[in-house]
């Protein structure tokens, strides 16, 4: 047979480990730059559109800001589950929930102006995210349905139910009739923190996530649990860890971030219910949080760079009018190299008949 | 794991070894070799597998390749069958220098080899298997009958129809021998064939080997147990670290020469158990009844056991018997139907997992090490936390690694875990190593009852020994220990009673003292004088 095979390498080395999300990102750029010279577009100009002039003023900086804070948290949410291979995949539709249970927090006390008003409005996203979370994890834990079916589809539910509520109930009397609800008041809306950007007060919530989740993964012992159960289940059963109950906590809080994320994007740069409140944060999550290499530290950089890739888009939309799916195809450029990469780390690629000699110490 | 060898006096050694070979090939004037090894060297990255290896195997010669583990009798093997390259040296094969690039060229020449793990499709029939391995063209009826003469020849009771898993695990290595006979082979490696058979299947197994012999072929047959090479072998090559340490017949030789050739120095025997009175039951199992998670697995049948503290209960029996099953049900990773039907310590602990159990004084050394008893990715500092969390490991929820790196570094110490530190993964440890770190990890925890499968498997004699002791320690101590094992020369050394589990049903115990290990090996074979024997015997 000559067919190529891959062989798995005696020992991946740790260096290619985290190399190969810096690689991923040369590729998607190569690549990208062949696509744009492709369409005609000279790929430095092309370039400098996508990813320097979005950057180049104080406005541009907070929009980075604005855009990264809900991908750090879903992902750092994400990044609990993916550990101990609970495979959330709807952290949309958690996001959206998360967005309606605060959101129609908002909208209830429309004349409510104390200062408990967010900090409820938080805690409801947190709770409408776990509750939708809570579905896959009962499936799962109850039937042993597989949480990447489940909670995927229910993100598709989430946007349905978010839909009929601004088309039908919470849709403003006053709006013409648009599918949207009523502005909320500033007591539900997060304050600006930087005059001349939309950086809000949200923004910080993330930042406080970040060493949270850290400690969590790498200092507690629920963070260990989850480790092991992602990387040999047969150990953690030995060991006489709960499976059940980690599949609750890492579904559960994946939600619950979502959720928040989901009322920091309503109450802050939206400050109504719309249709479409994301732009695929939650699936744009997690892409973040491989890229991040499932640590807390590495998915704030993957959330950066993702949050450029989006305003890239637009931002070559409106300079060179391309296409805003620019952006989408750069996001999926880099978790195919991502994932090609890591096959590399792990294997090689071998060519003729079957030399097992030097795989077997 | 061999050390990696670079001063010139063994090398010495070694060639000094290979002349005293020419001297006895010389002897032996007149016969060609059949297969001839001169200089085999084969070196992995972290060791020398193979330094400079002589080996001649003559026509017809019973010929036995002793050696510890890690002694490189595995890559040696693994080399002449063509699955392995020598890095360098010459093989001959009656004579002519031959490069042996495949297995497939291996068999073309005549070699067979029964692997210690089976390569057998499950699902298949025994000639569907076969069908399989020889490259068959024709037809199934005409290959089956061929199996039957070659099997009837060889006194190998076979039959081609039935399916693999329905076979005993000697069945299977009839299966795998059957298949080499088929092709008529001139030497046949058997590689530790019988640690998974009953003594009686083992004497099965020589008088074919012998059988074998005497028509001509050769066999190399690899084993560490010194009894079976003694009455079976008529000539030994013996590998230590990597080297020829010795060649011998060992038919003129005591077990204790052969094992100081093995080990390089004098073995000292465990100390044999004390009689004293054990204490108060510690771990009773009352009429318990699970059925299999696994398709093919054994349903545990109306288990009863009773072990009392200052004692070692021994649970004997052919792999797949329920061994499995009885320690996932023992551990309390499946639970039981009834709260009373596992009692720990006096308490029941039927419907309480493993984390219950382990709170309650039980430690529990698994069946598979990589991937159940350690996790290959995390550091050894890491995996002490699997199970000693209790061990004052963790504080309000976070882990203190400092201490965990202490325990590590404690078991590595005194267990004597080879390993290139406490931040090396597991994964990276040999089997051996590997599995002195679990061991070593249960026993520091101090356990009131320790559950031990196979807590000797693939050490040396020397590690094993030192396991040994430690369990007997831990009994004199005033723990329970259970100590579920293949290898009934471990369990007479160090059990004060014996039970046989043979297919899914536990014998009642017997005092080791009260019994033989013909006694013993008859209730492995399912001829159980319990009254309830009922299922089918062995075939043969």
């Amino acid at each position: 047979m000559m067919l190529p095979r891959l062989e798995q390498r005696a020992e991946a080395f740790w260096v290619a480990r985290y190399l190969s999300p810096f690689l991923a990102a040369a590729l998607a750029l190569l690549c990208g730059g062949l696509l744009f010279a492709s369409l005609g577009y000279d790929p430095l100009v092309a370039f400098h559109a996508f990813f320097i002039k979005p950057v180049s003023s104080l406005y541009g900086l907070g929009e980075v800001a604005l855009k990264a804070s809900p991908l750090l948290l879903c992902a750092l949410g994400l990044a609990v589950g993916f550990r101990c291979k609970v495979w959330n995949i709807g952290a949309e539709g958690q996001f959206t929930t998360g967005a309606i249970a605060g959101g129609g927090l908002a909208l209830a006390f429309p004349h409510g102006n104390g200062l408990w008003l967010l900090p409820a409005m938080i805690l409801a996203g947190a709770l409408g995210g776990m509750a939708w979370a809570a579905i896959p994890a009962f499936l799962r834990t109850r039937f042993n349905t597989s949480e990447i079916l489940s909670s995927l589809m229910l993100s598709y539910v989430a946007l349905l139910v978010l839909s009929y509520l601004v088309h039908g109930p919470w849709r403003d009397p006053a709006g013409f009739n648009f599918p949207q609800s009523r502005q909320f008041e500033d007591a539900a809306l997060f304050p600006i923190l930087f005059a001349g950007t939309r950086v809000n007060l949200s923004c910080a919530l993330p930042f406080a996530a970040l060493p949270a989740v850290w400690m969590l993964l790498e200092r507690s012992f629920i963070g260990f649990q989850i480790k092991v159960a992602g990387l040999a289940p047969a150990a953690a059963a030995y060991a006489g860890f709960k499976e059940t109950h980690l599949v609750w906590l890492s579904l559960l809080l994946g939600g619950a971030f979502a959720g928040i994320a989901g009322v920091d994007e309503v109450a802050g740069p939206i400050g109504q219910l719309l249709p479409n409140i994301s732009p695929g944060y939650g699936f744009a999550a997690i892409i973040v949080a491989f890229l991040g290499r499932l640590h807390p530290l590495g998915i704030l950089f993957a959330s950066l760079l993702m949050a450029l890739i989006y305003l890239g888009g637009e931002s070559v939309q409106v300079s060179l009018g391309l296409p805003l799916a620019v952006a989408g195809v750069f996001q999926g450029m880099l978790l195919f190299f991502l994932l090609g990469c890591d096959v590399f780390v792990r294997y090689r690629l071998r060519f003729g008949p079957g030399a097992a000699a030097a795989s077997s110490p | 794991m061999a050390p990696p060898v670079s001063n010139e006096d063994s090398r010495d050694k070694s060639r000094g070894i290979g002349k005293a070979m020419m001297e006895d090939r010389d002897r032996q004037a007149g016969v060609t070799p059949r297969l001839a090894l001169d200089g085999i060297s084969k070196r992995y990255p972290d060791c020398l597998a193979n330094d400079h290896i002589d080996l001649e195997v003559l026509p017809g010669e019973l010929h036995a390749l002793l050696g510890e583990n890690g002694a490189g009798k595995s890559t040696l093997v693994k080399i002449i069958y063509g699955v392995v390259h020598a890095d360098e040296g010459t093989t001959f094969w009656e004579g002519e220098a031959v490069k042996i690039l495949s297995p497939a060229f291996a068999r073309r020449l005549g070699i067979g080899m029964v692997f210690q793990h089976f390569t057998l499709f499950e699902s298949l029939t025994v000639a569907e298997n076969i069908a399989l391995g020889i490259d068959h063209s024709g037809e199934m009826r005409a290959l089956s009958e061929h199996i039957r003469a070659t099997a009837h020849r060889y006194g190998l009771a076979l039959d081609p129809e039935r399916t693999v898993h329905d076979l005993s695990v000697g069945e299977r290595q009839r299966v795998e021998i059957v298949r080499c006979l088929m092709q008529a082979p001139r030497l046949l490696i058997m590689d530790e064939p019988t640690a998974v058979l009953t003594p009686q299947e083992a004497e099965r197994l020589f008088s074919t080997l012998r059988q074998l012999a005497a028509q001509g072929c050769s066999v190399l047959y690899i084993s560490h147990k010194l009894d079976e090479v003694r009455s079976l072998c008529e000539r030994a090559t013996v590998l230590r670290g990597g080297r020829v340490s010795a060649e011998c017949d060992p038919r003129r030789e005591t077990t204790g020469s052969l094992a100081r050739m093995m080990v390089g120095s004098e073995v000292v025997a465990t100390a044999r158990p004390l009689p004293h009175a054990p204490g108060p039951e510690a771990l009773v199992v009352n009429g318990l009844r699970l059925a299999a998670a696994d398709p093919f697995g054994s349903d545990l049948n109306d288990i009863r056991l009773s072990l009392r503290e200052g004692e070692i209960l021994g649970i004997a029996g052919v792999a797949g018997n329920g061994q499995t099953e009885l320690l996932l049900a023992l551990a309390g990773e499946r639970l039981a139907p009834a709260p009373e039907d596992v009692r720990l310590l006096g308490e029941p602990v039927g419907r309480l997992g493993p984390a219950g159990r382990r709170a309650r004084g039980l430690a529990f050394v698994p069946e598979d090490k990589l991937g159940r008893g350690a996790v290959s990715e995390m550091s050894m500092a890491e995996n002490t936390l699997l199970t000693a969390y209790l061990a004052g490991l963790v504080r309000c929820g976070l882990i203190r690694f400092g201490r965990a790196r202490e325990l590590a570094e404690r078991i590595a110490r005194d267990f004597d875990v080879a390993a290139g530190g406490v931040d090396s993964p597991a994964g990276s440890l040999s089997g051996g190593n590997l599995q002195k770190f679990i061991v070593g990890r249960e026993l520091l925890q101090r356990p009131r009852v320790l559950i031990a499968a196979h807590p000797t498997w693939g050490l040396d004699v020397g590690a094993g020994l030192t396991i040994h002791r430690e369990l007997v320690a831990l009994r004199d101590a005033g723990a329970a220990v259970l100590v579920v094992s293949e290898d009934l020369d471990e369990l007479v050394e160090i059990c004060d009673r014996i039970a046989v589990i043979s297919k899914g049903r536990l014998s009642a115990a017997r005092r080791v003292a009260e019994t033989t290990s013909e006694e013993i090996g008859l209730l492995m074979g399912g001829l159980s004088d319990e009254g309830h024997a009922g299922g089918r015997h062995d075939a043969a």
